[in-house]
């Protein structure tokens, strides 16, 4: 039995420096030279940029440059990409309006970055920004996810009509409307999914840096994938070729997704930093956060359930729309078709169902993958349209729930949205979650609780999401312009010490305990001896970095596979040096043993023998570095029944959870303490998304009217109860270490089990996110 | 921040003549309020005049009323035993901690947010504001959206709050900023009923129709059946006029109860 191996509950070995306050983030990096940008934001949401004047600004105190979109250009840099290609009706592939690193003609939502001013100081690059003069046209607006492909809408691109970049369908659309004729009874809910900002801890910042003597360029930059914003950057807008270019995420406070994509201000820094060959630095403050960061989420969607005479699902239909804002981002399009549509049929069995799809563009900042990516959405309408579906047939919602589910026995199960679940016990982690919350007490304490003038209301979710990210070849036919598999390099060095070189990303995740873990499990190395490697694409291989809970279902099995070349070669320099035949080798828990004697080489005497060759297998290369790389057949399905119960105070509109219930499947848990921190984060993300957060942009002047904390409510402490979190695991058939990925499920799970919890306090059919005080005042009023 | 000039003020007298021989200055208590606003870029005075170091900070309760300095943190007034329970639970909501350390009653009322909660208290108890210059009655201080009866160089040097029979403040806090949406202080006192309403218009301001049926009877169920027009309250992303108008009553049932 090997010690601190998987299934240990080690405690983080990063956090030492993080609450010793000697974490090392791209702002704490600051170079010889270095000069500051500020960037000159469009104020407007719509408007035709007449001139720009820019003398003023150049000659203000301590200014070294400034820059507008066309130097850009002289200098043939690219435009910002869509890496996604997704085929709509008719098969025509998306629109991809071009974006300027800086735009030159046209404004298109508050925050678009016109002109950089680079100064000695960032004070004084904020003094000269107040200097440039640009002369607008302020053109109508639209914000609205709704209604800015009607007829008459502000056109923001030449290249998408109606503002329309892609309609798209998904399903049988025949086989849909056959089973809404042939239904006993159906369901149907019009629902919002609020837009959100994922204000990680730790803003967006970048420095870029360039070496004349050697010709060599270096962004520091806060990113979940440093690869993939060294290709981005190198491919597409040809700022330096790769093997010339390095880039570094050091620590990362937080990402969420925002920080999968590649920004303006960073493609700035970096191609400035050569132009002027001194360093610049760019560190977004919170307000630019709140208007330029990628925003999440923003569906607007009609649901219906057709269903037969016992509630048993037939079909499902779905009109949606998505807002993509001003400029398609990375993953942009992809994420409310591909990563929603394809998770539609969550833990059910029903057979028929459509999707039509219309990816919108409005005059708001873009829209991306945030924590969940198109799961949250497809989970959320799902699970309220369940909960309508069981209000329509006057079934209890776990019922309904049960009544619908792929049983056990159906795994491997192909649903009728291309997704083939791998494995999943849905009936077994709802059982386990309606027991653990007491469903069966609930009218008790409901009727206890009417007694005190409160509303106590239950709600379910039981959720599926899609991880690990991806399957190179499914995603590259569905138009994913990238490959997702993983690398990883264990490399020995002759002492014995292990050196881990992932390509994913530890952004909060704890990738250096957990993965330090796996390779203690694998090699039998003591956990102190490994250290992990990671974000700085000179220090490792090629990686595609952290996003879609991918890093251990798809990172952690290179790391498992490289340690695996590890052992087959250690059998070969063991055999030689014990004299015995390489068959007869066995290894574990880190010792190499000739099979039924007492002859035994520890891999760490194994490694020195590599590096110091002396008596040394014929053929075999000396050292102990192996690369594996992985990709997997699949995604991975984790998957659960969250309980949410709260307490309405009708007189106010306050809600208080007062019990929240969460059973995952997980499959095997490496790190438990760190899972369940994954879990209580997510749930936090949940929680403020069904409760308080809400990105507001004004309908009229398309300003941002949440643009700071004083408006837009995250989630703190108070608002959040004591989870009860547990496990209810099944092993994948695809993940050869077993593990599904945990990152996002409490994001994915948590909106409808609350909604679902305040529309049974209520006893009404249906009420927005955020469930804001008003709200559920308004709802209690009118319920009387 | 735009660049400024910064005196750290003795005394009052001394910030007074600094604040008179400056171009465009203006008076720091705790800064909880300017220095965001500094930050932002949204103010731009020629000097800044610290009180920090006037000596206008402590809590003294002679039996009859409480002063408490114009430096003095909520924190301190939260913590101190010379404060009655419902002022101490005033500042004990404002903010977080890092605001409550830093930040100052002196700064809160001449700043006059419309959302804060010390000038529902001030009003609510018949406060006196002394400031350099001469004594205010709370209820001639607040004038309006962050405004007060300051005139120019007039420097907040401390607030006496006299001592009430029945006192408590309940305050719906914005969800996001955890400023009052709508914050209710009622007292009761020798010289009668006083109710103070603050974040549900632009400027705090007595209830007199509260006032009215809490004297007739000091109960929650008084105001039962006392609606507030909504016309002039205030509406925004977080609460609607209508729902300002209910919150007025609920909390204000609500402080009366606490009140006991």
């Amino acid at each position: 039995m090997v010690e601190n191996g998987i299934g240990a509950s080690l405690k983080r070995k990063e956090d030492n420096r993080f609450l010793t306050g000697k974490g090392n983030y791209t702002d704490d990096i600051n170079r010889r030279g270095q000069t500051h940008v500020y960037i000159v934001r469009s104020p407007h949401a719509h408007a035709t940029i007449n001139s720009v004047n820019t003398a003023a600004a150049a000659a203000a105190p301590g200014v070294v440059a400034v820059y507008g979109g066309q130097d850009l250009i002289d200098d043939a840099v690219g435009g910002l990409v869509c890496g996604a290609s997704v085929t709509g009706k008719g098969g025509e592939v998306n629109k991809a309006p071009p974006r300027n690193v800086l735009t030159i003609d046209k404004a298109r939502f508050v925050g678009d970055p016109i002109i950089a001013v680079i100064a000695e100081t960032l004070a004084q690059a904020k003094d000269a920004a107040e200097l440039v003069e640009i002369d607008y046209t302020e053109l109508p607006s639209t914000v609205s996810t709704a209604n800015s492909d009607a007829d008459g809408a502000p056109q923001l691109h030449e290249e998408c009509p109606n503002n329309v970049a892609l309609d798209w369908e998904l399903g049988d659309k025949a086989a849909v409307d056959a089973a809404f004729a042939a239904a006993h009874k159906t369901a149907k809910v019009e629902l919002i999914n609020n837009r959100m900002v994922t204000n990680a801890m730790e803003p967006r910042a970048a420095v870029g840096e360039y070496n004349s003597g050697t010709g060599d360029l270096t962004l520091y930059v806060t990113s979940q994938n440093p690869h993939v914003h060294r290709l981005v950057m190198s491919a597409f807008m040809n700022i330096m070729p790769e093997h010339k270019f390095r880039v570094v995420a050091p620590d990362v406070g937080g990402g969420f997704g925002s920080k999968i994509f590649t920004y303006n201000e960073e493609a700035i820094c970096a191609w400035a930093a050569k132009k002027l060959d001194r360093p610049v630095k760019w560190t977004s403050d919170r307000s630019e956060g709140f208007m330029s960061d990628a925003h999440g989420r923003d569906h607007v969607s009609t649901a219906e359930m057709a269903m037969d005479a016992d509630g048993k699902f037939l079909g499902m239909r779905v009109d949606s729309k998505s807002n993509m804002g001003a400029y398609l981002q990375l993953f942009s399009v992809s994420i409310p078709t591909l990563f929603h549509g394809f998770l539609l049929a969550g833990q059910y069995t029903t057979p028929a169902i459509y999707l039509e799809m219309r990816c919108v563009m409005t005059n708001t900042a873009p829209v991306d993958a945030a924590r969940g990516a198109g799961r949250p959405e497809a989970t959320y309408l799902l699970e309220r349209l369940v909960d309508v579906s069981a209000r329509e047939m006057g079934l209890d919602p776990a019922e309904i729930r049960r009544r619908n589910f792929i049983k056990a026995d159906q795994m491997p199960y192909q649903t009728p949205v291309v997704q083939c679940y791998d494995s999943g016990d849905y009936d077994a982690s709802l059982d386990k979650a309606l027991g653990m919350a007491d469903y069966d007490g609930f009218s008790a304490r409901q009727a206890e609780a009417k007694g005190r003038g409160k509303l106590r209301g239950i709600g379910l979710s039981s959720y599926i999401e899609a991880c690990g990210v991806a399957p190179s070849a499914a995603v590259g036919s569905l138009g994913v312009g990238v490959g997702l598999w993983e690398s990883a390099q264990v490399r020995f060095n002759p002492t014995g010490g292990v050196t881990v070189f992932t390509g994913t990303h530890s952004h909060g995740q704890g990738h250096e305990t957990a993965f330090a873990q796996l390779v203690t499990e694998r090699l039998g190395v003591p956990v102190e001896n490994v250290e992990v490697v990671h974000g700085d694409t000179d220090k490792g291989q090629f990686g595609m970095g952290t996003y879609g809970s991918r890093s251990l279902p798809v990172g952690g099995v290179a790391i498992a596979n490289a340690c695996d070349k590890i052992i087959a070669k250690g059998k070969k320099i063991a055999a030689h040096t014990l004299e015995a035949s390489e068959d007869d080798i066995e290894f574990g828990d880190g010792n190499f043993t000739v099979a039924g004697t007492d002859k035994v080489m520890n891999i760490a005497e194994v490694a020195f023998t590599a590096y110091v060759p002396h008596n040394y297998p014929e053929g075999v290369e000396p050292g102990l570095d192996e690369i594996a790389f992985f990709d997997p057949l699949n995604f991975s399905f984790p998957a659960g029944a969250h309980v949410c119960e709260v307490e309405i105070d009708p007189d106010t509109g306050t809600l208080e959870i007062v019990n929240y219930t969460a059973i995952d499947d997980f499959g095997v848990l490496v790190n438990p303490m760190i899972v369940e921190g994954q879990v209580h984060g997510g749930l936090a993300h949940g929680i403020g998304q069904a409760l308080l957060e809400g990105c507001v942009y004004d309908e009229d002047s398309g300003q941002l009217i949440s643009g700071s904390f004083m408006d837009y409510c995250m989630p703190r402490a108070d608002n959040l109860p004591s989870f009860n979190v547990d496990y209810s695991p099944t092993i994948p058939l695809h993940n050869p270490l077993g593990v599904k990925g945990c990152g996002e499920a409490g994001a994915i799970a948590a909106p409808p089990a609350v909604i679902n919890a305040i529309v049974n306090a209520l006893d009404i059919k249906h009420l927005d996110m955020p469930a804001t005080p008003e709200k559920l005042w308004r709802a209690a009023q009118a319920a009387g | 921040m735009y660049d400024f000039n910064f005196h750290s003020a003795s005394s009052v007298d001394d910030a007074a003549s600094k604040l008179a021989a400056a171009k465009d200055g203006t008076v720091m208590a705790g800064g909880q309020t300017l220095i965001p606003v500094l930050k932002q870029r949204l103010a731009s005075p020629s000097d800044v005049v610290s009180l920090a170091g006037a000596g206008l900070s402590g809590i003294t309760n002679n039996g009859d009323s409480v002063t408490i300095g114009a430096t003095t943190t909520h924190a301190a007034v939260a913590a101190s035993g010379d404060v009655p329970a419902a002022l101490r639970s005033v500042a004990e909501g404002i903010g977080d901690a890092q605001v409550r350390n830093r930040g100052t009653i002196g700064g809160s009322i001449a700043n006059n947010d419309p959302a804060a909660d010390y000038p529902a208290a001030l009003l609510g108890l018949g406060a006196t504001v002394t400031t350099n210059q001469r004594d205010i009655a709370a209820d001639d201080f607040f004038i309006g959206l962050f405004e007060t009866a300051l005139n120019d160089g007039e420097i907040v040097k401390s607030v006496t709050f006299p001592n009430a029979t029945k006192a408590a403040y309940a305050k719906f806090p914005n969800p996001a900023s955890r400023y009052a949406m709508v914050g209710v202080f009622v007292a009761q006192a020798a010289d009668g009923v006083r109710v103070a309403v603050t974040g549900a218009t632009d400027c705090a301001h007595r209830g007199p129709r509260l006032e009215a049926a809490l004297s007739a009877n000091w109960s929650a169920s008084a105001l039962d059946g006392i609606t507030i027009p909504p016309e002039n309250l205030n509406s925004d992303i977080h609460g609607s006029a209508e729902y300002r108008a209910n919150l007025v009553i609920v909390m204000a049932k609500r402080a009366v109860e606490a009140a006991g």
